[in-house]
């Protein structure tokens, strides 16, 4: 599992949004928490990177620290060739109409007591950009790009509205202030199945029509997929493996991608076989994670040196990128004859 | 054991469960037939709003006391018991019936030990000592394949993750031995990696007690492996009723094409438009006159929005499904996009 | 999906900071949208609708009091002393309620008594409201060091005996009754005694409330958005924290109002020629067994307008309780 290493990272000043070393700590009952150990990634303008892991991976908190919501503990976060970490105060605020985040809870991440209307022209508001006709068109503008019908939404409130359109007006707030780059944190779990269809085109849609660039970060692994054109997946606060989607699902290289994906109930009956399920035991926790290769306690092909050395992160093919002692090759499937027995380790 | 060997363990008659609300009465279950055998497991799959949550909990009895209008027979190895009071329940509870709910973190009482939520729900019906109401909750935990049951009889919820909690509430679920067992979303809030574990377990349980299991789920993926039969629900009717390999290879309600047609999938390549059902569920207060499912049905025609379909049955034996114009009978273009189905 | 597990349950709990009903649980998990809000019956029935009376009629009457044709309530009549209510026509025709040991007319001090009460118990939770909400809001939306001081603050005025707080700051802040000089009018003394008393009160409430709500993601996205601090306070947190203070506040005027009476019991109130319920009840006592009106009506009227209050409280909470709930 690697934490170091930047090998996948593209040449300096390609990318649009390039974070190095990223670390968050958090200090809990106990001592210190690393929610992030080491993250390295970059964007590509007009990308979609997809950021997917389980609970405790810290791709939620690695959304929150670009944005600087979160104080990384150490590490870069360069946005436009702007170092965001170092910057303060009111410089901070400035870039906020740039790089924008849309959230997970559709519900709770809006106001309830402000009009609709109120709350996508925040953006505009708080940097008084245009007078108040021009802000006004402007939302108009947004609000029916996402799909919502601007003269009975604008003066409604959030409780009046589905999930699924809680998520559009999100999404058109976070869009008012033509940014370059949106983190979209989970933005369709919390809805129903068919809402998730039409939030995700919609997503693509205004990409197309902004020219946006996106963090989509998820752990549902077949929306990753079809959104991004780069995915990344995490493990405990670490980078596991990141490439192009067709050939990570495809032939994936790490252990633990490959798990994840055997382990994703499949809409079709004759795809599941009674096998057991390949991972045992539990994510251990973020507080004492297993030395070396964080993954090592469930990964059925662990051996000596990823108890000792942490692996770093090094092209296996062209565009596929793993963080493994002993990855697999194209082609190799985690065999159920690796794995260690019934019961749990961690 | 069963009182009456050769009926059903439960059978579910054209229920109906209603929410006074100041709108008008919501119809959230609108005429639900179905029966459940010894062993067997169903699948009940559907969106929020479709009905399948308040359809479980009225198989329960744990919906509210007020504003609530219910009718239909639900009969449990034969005894009514869908207008019983909760007292009357509180004799099926545990014993008879047991249940899963979605949430293991606000399932567990966080102040209670979890060796005493086990024994406190064995104490309830079985009249034993302390010692062994312990030594069975030990063994419980085993089963449900808790790594130390002795550590963990002596830990609080906080202290176990997600995928261990839910374990536990299904230990607790089982320890009176019930023969039916309803879970509701039990994987919905755990990692991936987890649910296989939970529904493993849930799966091996069924097999050694020879339960019957109703699966509550909205993912047409965790049915489509646990599943003996399926039964979709949309706007408070079951619209299809199959063997789950019948379901997904011969679907004729053009719903749950359209339901898996959204999904995005592993097998298809990235940036695939998504085949996305336009609109939303109807008011469940006043229902459309015709197909409920109509106004964002590809297929739809004049009698759908006028008359509602009755189910009916299919070419296989246990496959019904509610539709004037089902998947493949008509060569009617389809809007959104193509793509195959699994 | 779940989160870290260390912060799970915790936020959950502090997430859901209102009372849940378990019947509730149910239908909120069923459905989503305008169903769950129908559900619970909203308005404020038939006690919340006779405490909007009743507070009306006290309040305006409080407020019409040098309107009205009413008698001055320092004016003795000799020939009312102590006569109970609905007394014979004649000698006391057109006192309604009878007279107080005085001879003073019961129904003008009465309303008058109402009008200085109402104006203490109203500006000391007023004070409350403003300083203590203001405390509790920056604790709770800054946390860390901030809340440590708010609370410490806070608990600190908790910790001091609320009567007695409240008595010593009277007797510290007003002039000496007998005396012209040195100190304030002990009304404003009293006021301002009861407000700081109330602080904590609200204070803590407002805390509770502004730490809730500002888990929210909705506030997250203002300051995503690039906005100031105190916007984010202001435009996101306070509306929201706004109804629950309210709810306090009103129980809070409830509570000042007896404060009040004990504390005029205590002679640490106006001085008695100017009536407050509190400081009739307080000389009223004398004549207990002889003429228990004197002692009994402004009781009633402290009983029935704290009752009000303590509906309409309610009635608020609930009421905004749904809008919330639906959410």
């Amino acid at each position: 599992m690697a934490g170091t290493g930047t090998a996948h990272l593209r040449p300096d000043g390609e990318a649009l949004l390039r974070v190095e070393d990223l670390v968050v700590e958090f200090s809990a009952e106990g001592g210190k928490v690393q929610a992030v150990s080491g993250i390295s990634l970059d964007v590509v303008a007009g990308e979609t990177l997809g950021l997917v892991g389980e609970s405790g991976c810290g791709k939620s908190t690695t959304g929150r620290a670009i944005m600087q919501i979160i104080k990384p503990s150490s590490g870069s976060v360069r946005f436009e060739d702007v170092e965001l970490t170092k910057l303060r105060g009111s410089a901070l605020r400035r870039i906020r109409p740039r790089l924008q985040m849309i959230f997970q809870d559709p519900i709770s991440s809006l106001n309830p007591r402000r009009k609709v209307g109120s709350i996508v022209a925040e953006g505009l508001d708080i940097w008084g950009t245009g007078d108040a006709a021009s802000r006004r068109a402007k939302v108009d503008e947004v609000l029916e790009a996402v799909g919502l019908d601007p003269a009975t939404a604008r003066d409604r409130r959030p409780h009046q509205f589905s999930g699924g359109q809680c998520q559009r007006i999100s999404i058109a707030r976070a869009v008012v202030t033509e940014p370059k780059v949106i983190i979209c944190d989970e933005p369709v779990s919390a809805l129903d199945v068919s809402v998730q269809a039409q939030i995700l085109n919609l997503l693509e849609d205004m990409k197309a029509r902004y020219g946006l660039t996106l963090v989509f970060i998820a752990h549902d692994l077949a929306v990753v997929k079809n959104v991004s054109d780069r995915v990344a997946v995490m493990y405990l606060g670490k980078l596991c493996e990141i490439g192009s989607p067709d050939l990570l699902y495809s032939q994936p290289a790490h252990p633990y991608t490959a798990a994840l994906l055997s382990a994703i109930p499949e809409p079709d009956p004759e795809r599941h076989d009674d096998e057991p399920s390949l991972l045992t035991g539990e994510i251990p926790s973020n507080t004492n994670p297993p030395s070396g290769c964080r993954f090592r306690t469930r990964c059925p092909r662990a051996e000596a040196l990823c108890e000792v050395e942490e692996p770093t992160i090094r092209q296996v093919e062209i565009g596929q990128y793993v963080a493994c002692h002993f990855p697999l090759a194209p082609g190799e499937s985690l065999e159920t004859a690796d794995v260690l027995g019934e019961f749990d380790l961690a | 054991m069963s009182e009456h060997p050769g009926i059903p363990l439960l059978e579910v008659t054209d229920v109906a469960t209603g929410f006074e609300t100041a709108r008008g009465l919501v119809r959230s279950v609108d005429g639900v037939s179905f029966s459940l055998e010894r062993g067997h497991t169903i699948g009940i799959v559907g969106e929020s709003g479709s009905g399948k949550t308040v359809l479980s909990r009225s198989i329960m009895g744990l919906l509210p006391h007020k504003g609530v209008v219910r009718s239909g027979s639900i009969r449990f190895d034969g005894t009514e018991i869908g207008e019983a009071s909760p007292k009357e329940m509180r004799k099926f509870w545990g014993d008879a019936m047991a249940m899963v709910f979605q949430d293991p973190m606000t399932s567990l009482n966080p102040v209670m030990k979890i060796g005493r939520q086990i024994t406190e729900a064995i104490h309830t019906h079985l009249d034993v000592t302390k010692q062994f109401a312990d030594e069975l909750a030990v063994s419980l935990l085993e089963s449900v394949r808790v790594p130390d049951p002795e550590r963990r009889m002596g830990e609080y919820p906080h202290q176990l993750s997600g995928g261990l909690r839910q374990r536990i509430c299904i230990a607790i679920a089982l320890a009176c031995g019930p023969q039916l067992l309803l879970a509701d979303e039990p994987t919905t809030a755990l990692d991936v990696t987890v649910q296989a574990q939970v529904l493993d377990v849930l799966a091996q349980q069924q097999r050694e007690r020879f339960m019957a299991v109703i699966l509550v789920t909205h993912d047409l993926g965790v049915v489509a492996g646990r599943a003996d039969d399926v039964l979709v629900m949309y706007a408070g009717q079951v619209v299809e009723k199959a063997p789950t390999a019948t379901l997904f290879r011969h679907m004729k309600m053009p719903y749950t094409e359209a339901l898996l047609r959204s999904i995005p999938k592993l097998t298809e390549p990235s940036h695939t438009r998504l085949a996305a059902i336009p609109g939303r569920p109807p008011d469940l207060v006043s229902p459309p006159p015709g197909c409920r499912f109509a106004p964002r049905c590809p297929y739809a025609q004049d009698k759908c929005r006028e008359e509602m379909p009755p189910l009916v049955d299919g070419d296989t034996p246990g496959h019904q499904f509610r539709c004037w114009f089902p998947v493949g009978s008509t060569p009617v273009s389809i809007g959104p996009s193509t793509g195959e189905i699994a | 999906m779940p989160d870290e597990p260390l912060q799970q349950f915790v936020g959950q709990a502090v997430d859901e900071g209102r009372p849940v009903d378990p019947g509730t649980i149910e239908i909120s998990a069923v459905t989503t949208g305008p169903e769950v809000r129908r559900l619970r019956k909203k308005g404020l029935g038939i006690a919340g609708w006779l405490s909007i009376g009743w507070i009306t009629l006290v309040v305006g009457l409080a407020v019409l009091a040098p309107v009205l044709p009413l008698d001055d309530p320092k004016d003795v009549t000799t020939a009312i002393a102590r006569r109970g209510p609905f007394a014979d026509a004649g000698t006391a025709s057109g006192h309604l309620l009878g007279g107080d040991f005085n001879g003073r007319d019961m129904l003008s001090r009465l309303i008058w008594g109402g009008r200085t009460t109402l104006v203490v118990a109203t500006l000391s939770v007023l004070i409350g409201f403003v300083l203590g909400g203001l405390l509790g809001l920056i604790g709770g939306y800054f946390r860390g060091w901030v809340d440590t001081v708010v609370s410490l603050l806070l608990d600190v005025l908790l910790a001091v005996p609320a009567v007695i707080l409240a008595l010593a700051l009277v007797t510290i802040l007003r002039t000496q009754p007998g005396t012209t000089s040195g100190g304030l009018d002990p009304e404003l003394a009293l006021i301002l005694a009861l407000g700081v008393v109330s602080i904590p009160v609200l204070g803590r409430i407002t805390r509770a409330s502004t730490l809730s709500w500002s888990e929210r993601e909705f506030v997250t996205a203002a300051r995503a958005q690039g906005a100031k601090h105190r916007r984010v306070i202001v435009r996101e947190v306070l509306p929201n924290v706004l109804p629950a203070m309210y709810s306090i506040a009103l129980l809070g005027i409830a509570v000042a109002i007896v404060a009040e009476g004990t504390l005029a019991i205590l002679g640490a109130s106006v001085e008695p020629d100017t009536p407050t319920w509190g400081n009739m009840i307080a000389i009223g006592r004398i004549q207990l067994e002889r003429a228990p009106h004197i002692v009994f009506e402004p009781a009633l009227m402290i009983f029935f307008t704290v009752l009000a209050l303590n509906f309409l409280g309610d009635a608020i909470r609930a009421l905004f309780d749904v809008r919330e709930g639906a959410l």
